[in-house]
């Protein structure tokens, strides 16, 4: 298991847009550097990378909901 | 003396106290968003206190060193590494020539400010070396620093050496936040209903909230006095004849989400201010995360020089500990 932790504070979204599917879901492959998700700050979108490869096991932090640094966002197995 | 930059982080500037006396021209007085962090830092190793260092929101640099420097960070808690070895904030350490400075997840706080002895020492524009990244103005090239900028720093004074500060010597700060409030030029255009609704919410920073202002959500919608708008002024209510904004001074656009000016804020418009967090606040501010609650209070003016005048103190306290 690796955790993908939030590198800033702010609003953690799922997806690229709100008409866009998830980054990620259950059972796909991770592979370093894929984006699982984007971060909302100072008007600014960061993308959340992976630093290992793996399965993703699911989104810990549901979302639209605020995220603090390092809390972990996903999971991967 | 030089160091490089491998990565920036977030949005890392060169700030320094900032360049007063423009704001009438629409420049910003821009500087340290917690400029007693800023100031404390520089007397750890020695600089005058109005030397130039940088500012980290959430994201701390990673900086590789070509000489022996004396640094020191303090503000925001942040995990602080050389090589790896952990480093105390709000104390001065050497860091040698090859070492690399890098920093953990934030976990208190908004933004560290590191000093460096001697200072960093770009070419200054208009009296501050203060990067004003809107303007393109003071700073590195008028941007935020990037991979690979080798940055120059001046020579150390005599006074540089490790020092620790006795961190009781800091205010403590109340949970939640608060802030004051000087009410000010439009508070008459609220109902007395929303004024005190102003006060008796509970409002939390909103993520958009950067060095030009602090947006805050949560509370309950404005209500305005009715009047006929006057000519030049724009039909919400929230819009007044173009003025004059202050450093601190709180606009609500729409009457809904407060958003108080700070260092890099422009200089006026035509929304209404309620009044001005008080300057004794404004330090406390730059440290505040998205998402945290925040509660205004309301002062005087006797109330807000008494605290400004403590924190006066308390800074000198700190300047004679450290000296």
């Amino acid at each position: 298991m690796a955790d993908i932790q939030s590198p800033v504070p702010g609003t953690f979204y799922h997806r690229p847009s709100p008409e866009d599917a998830a980054f990620k879901s259950a059972g796909d492959s991770v592979a370093v550097g894929d984006t699982i998700g984007l971060v909302e700050v100072m008007k600014s979108f960061i993308e959340v990378q992976a630093e290992e490869a793996g399965t993703f096991a699911g989104y810990e932090i549901e979302n639209e909901a605020p995220v603090s640094a390092g809390d972990v966002l996903a999971k991967l197995k | 003396m030089t160091f490089e930059v491998v990565k920036p982080g977030l949005l890392t500037t060169i700030q320094d106290l900032g360049r007063p006396g423009y704001f009438h021209l629409g420049i910003p007085e821009g500087g340290a968003m917690d400029r007693a962090a800023m100031r404390i830092a520089n007397m750890l190793v020695g600089n005058p206190e109005d030397a130039a260092g940088l500012e980290a929101v959430f994201i701390g640099p990673e900086l590789t060193f070509n000489d022996d420097t004396l640094v020191a960070v303090c503000g925001a808690e942040m995990p602080i590494l050389v090589d790896g070895e952990a480093r105390d904030g709000w104390s001065s350490f050497m860091v040698k020539a090859g070492q690399t400075l890098k920093f953990g997840f934030l976990k208190t706080g908004a933004r560290i400010y590191i000093a460096f002895a001697g200072g960093i020492d770009t070419p200054p524009a208009l009296g501050s070396r203060a990067t004003y990244p809107i303007g393109a103005l003071g700073g590195f090239e008028g941007r935020a620093l990037a991979a690979g900028d080798v940055v120059p720093v001046g020579a150390a004074t005599s006074n540089a050496k490790e020092r620790t500060l006795d961190k009781s010597l800091l205010a403590e700060l109340p949970k939640p936040a608060e802030l004051r409030v000087l009410p000010g030029l439009y508070w008459h255009r609220l109902t007395e209903a929303s004024q005190d609704q102003f006060f008796a919410d509970e409002w939390k920073v909103a993520p958009e909230a950067d060095r030009m202002g602090y947006r805050f959500r949560g509370g309950n919608p404005m209500e305005f006095v009715e009047r006929e708008q006057p000519f030049g002024a724009g039909s919400d209510p929230s819009n007044i004849v173009d003025g004059c904004y202050s450093y601190g001074s709180i606009q609500v656009p729409g009457g809904t989400e407060p958003i108080v000016l700070h260092r890099d804020a422009v200089s006026g418009g035509g929304y209404f201010t309620i009044g001005a967090i008080i300057s004794a606040d404004m330090d406390l501010i730059g440290q505040l995360q998205p998402n945290t609650p925040v509660r205004f209070v309301r002062v005087d003016m006797d109330k807000a020089l008494t605290a400004r005048q403590e924190r006066k103190d308390r800074l000198q306290k700190i300047r004679k500990s450290l000296s």
